[in-house]
C-alpha cells in the first residue's frame, strides 16, 4: 500500500508542477515542432530561415540580449561551418550545416558567415587611441545590437507598449515555442482601441501590430514564406536562442541514462548475489 | 550498540595511523562493520540518496558561484552567461537547480518513512529532531537560493516571504528591514542572501554529521520497529546495505537525469525567466512546489482569531506547521512504533499523506478559484411603462443621510410607487426615485461564478433597458468551495493529526500483535505486509 501511495505521490507532485506550467491564457495549438521529442533535434534550416525573419522583421522592435554574433556559429548554432571533402573535385569546401558525417567544425573566429553578420552592424564604441566616441563595424564577440538604447526608448518608439526582449521568450512564456508561433498567427485583424485583438495573447489584446505578412521575407532557400512558414521558423530559431545547447544536453541524457540502465542492471544483480540466502 | 571494535589494521601504515588517528577504524566501524537490521526495506535507502544531493548541490553551487555574479544588475545575464558560455554550464546549472528538487523529493519521502514507522520514537527523539532541522534549515537555503537568479519570481518570492515576517507583533518590523537590509528587496538583500546561501549548505553538512553519529548512537529502525535483540537480526552494512543502497540510489539518480537532461524547466516557473521589476507584480506568485504546502496553510486564515489578525495567524500556523514536527516524540503516546501494526493510525497516516499531497496542490491554485459547482443567482425586478417622479433628499449632516433617503424612499412608496430607488449626490444631498404605474416585470437570472452573473445581469438590464430606467437586482451568493476553503480543511486535518489523533489514538487503539524479534517474522512465518 505505501508502495502504490508514494507512486501516486510523486505523480501528484510532478501534477502540480505540470499544473501551473500549463497555467491560463489564450487559446495555443500545440505545433508538433522537431525539437519537442526527447530525442527531436533542431531543424537547422528552419533555425536559419527564422534567423533572417528576426533579423529582418522582430529586430527593429525585439532585442536578443543574451545573443552573441559568435553564438550563431559556435557548434549547435544556426551557421557552424564545416570543411568537407568534395567527393568529385577532392578540394575541401565550407558548408554552413553538420553533414552526415565527417566534417571539421570551422572556428567561429574563421567563419565568414558569422563575420558578415556582425560587420553589417554598427557599433558606438570609445576609440582606443583618442578615447572619444566612434562607430565601428560589429565584431563576431559583439552581442546583438539592441534596436532601442533602453526601455525608456522602447517604450517611447511603440506607443507605451515595451517589445520584451526575445532570447528568452520561450522560456519565459508558459506554452513556448507554441505560444510564439500562436500569438504570431492568433491575429484576427481586429482592433480595439489601440490594441489589437490576438487569441493567443492572454487578455486577448496586444500592443505589437501583425508583424508578419505573405512574403514579408524572401527565404533565399526558396522555401515559400507563407505567414505560418514564417512563424514556425522564428518560434524555431527562438527555442534555440533560449536553449543554444539542447540538441548537446539531450545527446548526453542519451548516454548518460545508458549508463545508469546498466549500472542499476549490474548493482540490481549484484544485490540479489549479496542478498541470496539471507533472509530479509 | 554498534559493540567493540572489529578493525584490524593490516599494514604498517594503517596500523600506524590507527594509534594517532583512528579515522579508518571509525569508516570501518561506521560504514563497513556496522549492524544494520536485515528486514529494512527500500524506503530506508532514501537517506544515501539524500547524502548524494547534499554532495551534488554543493559541488554544483560551488562551481556556480565562480561564475555568479551577486549584483542586482547582472545577477540574472550572469545564470544566462552560466548556461551558454560557461563550459558545461548548460550541464550545471539545471543540476543545481533540478537537485533542490530531487532534495526535496527525497528528504520528504524520508520523513514520511519516520512517520509511519515510529523513527521519532524513544531512543531517536533527537536523531528525528536533528532531521528536522536539516529540513528547516533545506527550505530557508532554499528560499535563499530561489532568490539568486534575480527572476520576476525570484523578486516577488522574496517579497512576499519578508512582508510576512513583517505581520509578527512588535519586532516584525525590524525583522523585515534587518532580513532585508533596508526597506525595500535590493541589493542589499541580494548581498546577504548569497552570503547565507553559500553558508548555510555547510552548516547543513554538520548536522548531517551530527544525524549521522546519533543514528550510529541508537541504531536504526526497522519495518516492525522492534529493537535489535540479537546478531541473528542485524547483517553487515556493507556489503547488504551498501549495495542495496547503491542500487536504489541509481533509480533516482535516473529519474534525476530524466529531469536534468530532458524536462531542465518543468519543475520552475515560466516567470523567472524574466528579469526581475519590482515595478510589476506578477500575474501569479507561488513558490517552487516543494514550498507550495506551507504557502496553502499561510494562506488558509482569511479569517481573524480574537486579536489575532489573519495575516499574523498565517504567519504562525505556517511556522507551526514544522515546529510541530520538532515535539512529534512526544505527541505520539502509542507504545507500538510502527504503524504496520496500528490499524486505525495507519489509516490517519494514508489521510495525512493525502492532506500534504492536497495542501501542495491549493497553494499552487489562485485561494479564490471555486472547486465545487455553485449556483450564483439573482432576481431583476423592474417596472416596464409608467412614469418616474424625483424627490429631492438632503440630510442635516453626513451621518443622517441614510435616514433621509429611506424617509424619502417610503415617502414615494406612500403615494403608490411601485418601485423606488434612492442615489447619493453628495455628502448630504441625493433624489429619490418612485416609478408609478406600469406593469412590474420581474427576471432571474443564474451563474457558475459572480463575474458571470454580473455579465449576466448586465445583459438582462441591456435587454430590457428601453423600457426600463430603474431595476432592483437581490443577489443571492451561496457558500462556495474555493481553494481557501479546502486548504482549511486540510490545515485542520494538518494539525489535528499531530495535535489530537496521534496523542489520543495511541491510548485507545488496540495494535495488531507485534512480533518478539526482527528475525522471527522474517526467517520463520512469511512477513507482514509493507
Ligand atoms: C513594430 C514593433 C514590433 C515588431 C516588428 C515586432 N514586435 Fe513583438 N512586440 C511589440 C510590442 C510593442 C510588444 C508588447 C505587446 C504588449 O505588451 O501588448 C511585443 C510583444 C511581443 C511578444 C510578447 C508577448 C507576450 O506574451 O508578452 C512576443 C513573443 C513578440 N512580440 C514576438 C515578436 C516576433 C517573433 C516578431 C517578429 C516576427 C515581433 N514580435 C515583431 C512590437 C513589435
Ligand atoms: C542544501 C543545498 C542547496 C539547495 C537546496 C540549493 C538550492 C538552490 C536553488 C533552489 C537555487 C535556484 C536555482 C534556479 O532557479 O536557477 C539555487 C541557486 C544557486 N545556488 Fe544553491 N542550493 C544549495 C546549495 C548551494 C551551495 C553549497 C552553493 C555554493 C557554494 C550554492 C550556490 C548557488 C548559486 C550561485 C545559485 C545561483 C545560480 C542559479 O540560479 O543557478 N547552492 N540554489
Amino acid at each position: 500500500m505505501l508502495r502504490a501511495l508514494s507512486i501516486s505521490a510523486v505523480a501528484a507532485a510532478a501534477a502540480i508542477g505540470v499544473a501551473f506550467a500549463a497555467g491560463e491564457g489564450g487559446h495555443v495549438e500545440d505545433y508538433p515542432f522537431s525539437f519537442d521529442s526527447p530525442v527531436g533535434a533542431y531543424d537547422m534550416s528552419a533555425v536559419q530561415r527564422g534567423y533572417q525573419v528576426y533579423a529582418e522583421v522582430c529586430a527593429s522592435c525585439h532585442a536578443v540580449e543574451h545573443l552573441a554574433y559568435r553564438h550563431l556559429g559556435e557548434e549547435g548554432g544556426p551557421f557552424a561551418a564545416y570543411m568537407v571533402r568534395n567527393h568529385e573535385t577532392g578540394e575541401e569546401e565550407m558548408v554552413v550545416r553538420k553533414p552526415e558525417h565527417g566534417g571539421r567544425f570551422v572556428d567561429v573566429t574563421e567563419n565568414p558567415y558569422v563575420r558578415a553578420i556582425a560587420q553589417a552592424a554598427t557599433i558606438s564604441d570609445i576609440d582606443p587611441n583618442t578615447g572619444q566616441p566612434v562607430d565601428r563595424p560589429g565584431r563576431i564577440s559583439d552581442k546583438f545590437l539592441p534596436p532601442f538604447p533602453n526601455e525608456i526608448a522602447a517604450r517611447a518608439g511603440n506607443g507605451g507598449a515595451y517589445p520584451p526582449d526575445l532570447s528568452v521568450i520561450v522560456l519565459a512564456r508558459h506554452g513556448g515555442a507554441d505560444y510564439v508561433r500562436a500569438l504570431l498567427l492568433g491575429y484576427t485583424m481586429e482592433m480595439d482601441g489601440d490594441l489589437l485583438v490576438n487569441t493567443a495573447f492572454p487578455g486577448g489584446r496586444i500592443a505589437m501590430p501583425p508583424p508578419l505578412t505573405d512574403g514579408r521575407v524572401t527565404y533565399s532557400d526558396g522555401t515559400e514564406a507563407t505567414v505560418e512558414q514564417q512563424a514556425n521558423d522564428v518560434a524555431t530559431f527562438l527555442q534555440w536562442a533560449a536553449d543554444p545547447h539542447m540538441e548537446q544536453r539531450k545527446r548526453t541524457g542519451l548516454v548518460v541514462l545508458a549508463f545508469l540502465a546498466v549500472l542499476s542492471g549490474l548493482l540490481y544483480l549484484a544485490y540479489k548475489q549479496v542478498w541470496r540466502g539471507e533472509s530479509h | 550498540m554498534s559493540g567493540p571494535s572489529t578493525y584490524e589494521p593490516k599494514s604498517g601504515f594503517t596500523r600506524w595511523l590507527d594509534k594517532r588517528l583512528p579515522i579508518l577504524r571509525l569508516s570501518h566501524d561506521s560504514f563497513v562493520a556496522y549492524p544494520t537490521p536485515r528486514n529494512l526495506n527500500y524506503w530506508w535507502t532514501f537517506g544515501s540518496m539524500l547524502s548524494l544531493c547534499l554532495v551534488v548541490q554543493i559541488v554544483s553551487g560551488v562551481v556556480l558561484a565562480m561564475h555568479y555574479i551577486p549584483h542586482i544588475d547582472f545577477a540574472f545575464d550572469s545564470v544566462q552567461r552560466i548556461k551558454r558560455d560557461v563550459p558545461y554550464g548548460w550541464l550545471i546549472q539545471p543540476m543545481h537547480a533540478v537537485g533542490a528538487s530531487m532534495f526535496f523529493l527525497a528528504v520528504y519521502v524520508h520523513m514520511f518513512r519516520g512517520l509511519y514507522y515510529g523513527s521519532y520514537k524513544a531512543p531517536r527523539e533527537v536523531l528525528w529532531i536533528l532531521g528536522c532541522l536539516i529540513y528547516a534549515l533545506m527550505v530557508v537555503t532554499a528560499f535563499l537560493g530561489y532568490s539568486l537568479p534575480w527572476g520576476q519570481m525570484s523578486f516577488w518570492a522574496a517579497t512576499v516571504i519578508t512582508n510576512i515576517l513583517g505581520a509578527l507583533p512588535f519586532v516584525g518590523e525590524s525583522i523585515q528591514v534587518w532580513i532585508r537590509g533596508g526597506g525595500a528587496i535590493d541589493q542589499a538583500t541580494l548581498n546577504r542572501f548569497f552570503s547565507l546561501h553559500y553558508l548555510l549548505p555547510f552548516v547543513i553538512a554538520g548536522v548531517v554529521a551530527l544525524h549521522i553519529w546519533a543514528l550510529h548512537e541508537v541504531g536504526q529502525n526497522n519495518p516492525t520497529g522492534v529493537e535489535v535483540k540479537s546478531k541473528a537480526d542485524t547483517v553487515p552494512f556493507t556489503p547488504h546495505a551498501t549495495i542495496k543502497d547503491l542500487f536504489a540510489t541509481s533509480l533516482f539518480v535516473i529519474l534525476f537525469a530524466v529531469f536534468m537532461f530532458y524536462m531542465p524547466d518543468a519543475l520552475g516557473h515560466a516567470d523567472n525567466y524574466i528579469r526581475a521589476n519590482p515595478l510589476q507584480t506578477p500575474p501569479e506568485i507561488v513558490p517552487e512546489w516543494y514550498l507550495l504546502p506551507f504557502y496553502a496553510v499561510l494562506r488558509a486564515f482569511d479569517f481573524n482569531i480574537g486579536p489575532i489578525d489573519s495575516k499574523l495567524a498565517g504567519v504562525i500556523a505556517m511556522f507551526a506547521s514544522i515546529g510541530v514536527l520538532f515535539v512529534l516524540p512526544w505527541l505520539d503516546t502509542s507504545k507500538v512504533r510502527s504503524m504496520r501494526y496500528r490499524p486505525i493510525a495507519q489509516q490517519c497516516f494514508v489521510i495525512f499523506v493525502a492532506v500534504c499531497i492536497g495542501l501542495g496542490f491549493c497553494g499552487g491554485q489562485n485561494p479564490g478559484r471555486i472547486l465545487a459547482p455553485a449556483t450564483f443567482s439573482a432576481t431583476l425586478n423592474w417596472v416596464e411603462g409608467g412614469e418616474v417622479r424625483q424627490e429631492p433628499v438632503s440630510a442635516d449632516s453626513d451621518a443622517g443621510y441614510a435616514e433621509a433617503a429611506s424617509a424619502a424612499e417610503q415617502a414615494l412608496r406612500g403615494q403608490g410607487a411601485a418601485l423606488v430607488a434612492s442615489s447619493r449626490t453628495g455628502e448630504t444631498t441625493g433624489a429619490a426615485r418612485g416609478v408609478f404605474g406600469g406593469t412590474a416585470r420581474s427576471q432571474s437570472v443564474s451563474a457558475g461564478t459572480m463575474e458571470e452573473l454580473d455579465a449576466a445581469i448586465g445583459e438582462a438590464k441591456t435587454a430590457a433597458a428601453a423600457s426600463a430606467p430603474y431595476f432592483i437586482v437581490e443577489r443571492r451568493v451561496p457558500f462556495t468551495f474555493t481553494v481557501t476553503r479546502l486548504s482549511q480543511l486540510l490545515t485542520a486535518y494538518y494539525f489535528l493529526f499531530f495535535l489530537v489523533i496521534l496523542p489520543v489514538l495511541g491510548l485507545i487503539e488496540t495494535p495488531r500483535r507485534v512480533p518478539d524479534t526482527i528475525a522471527k517474522p522474517v526467517t520463520g512465518q512469511a512477513a507482514g505486509a509493507s
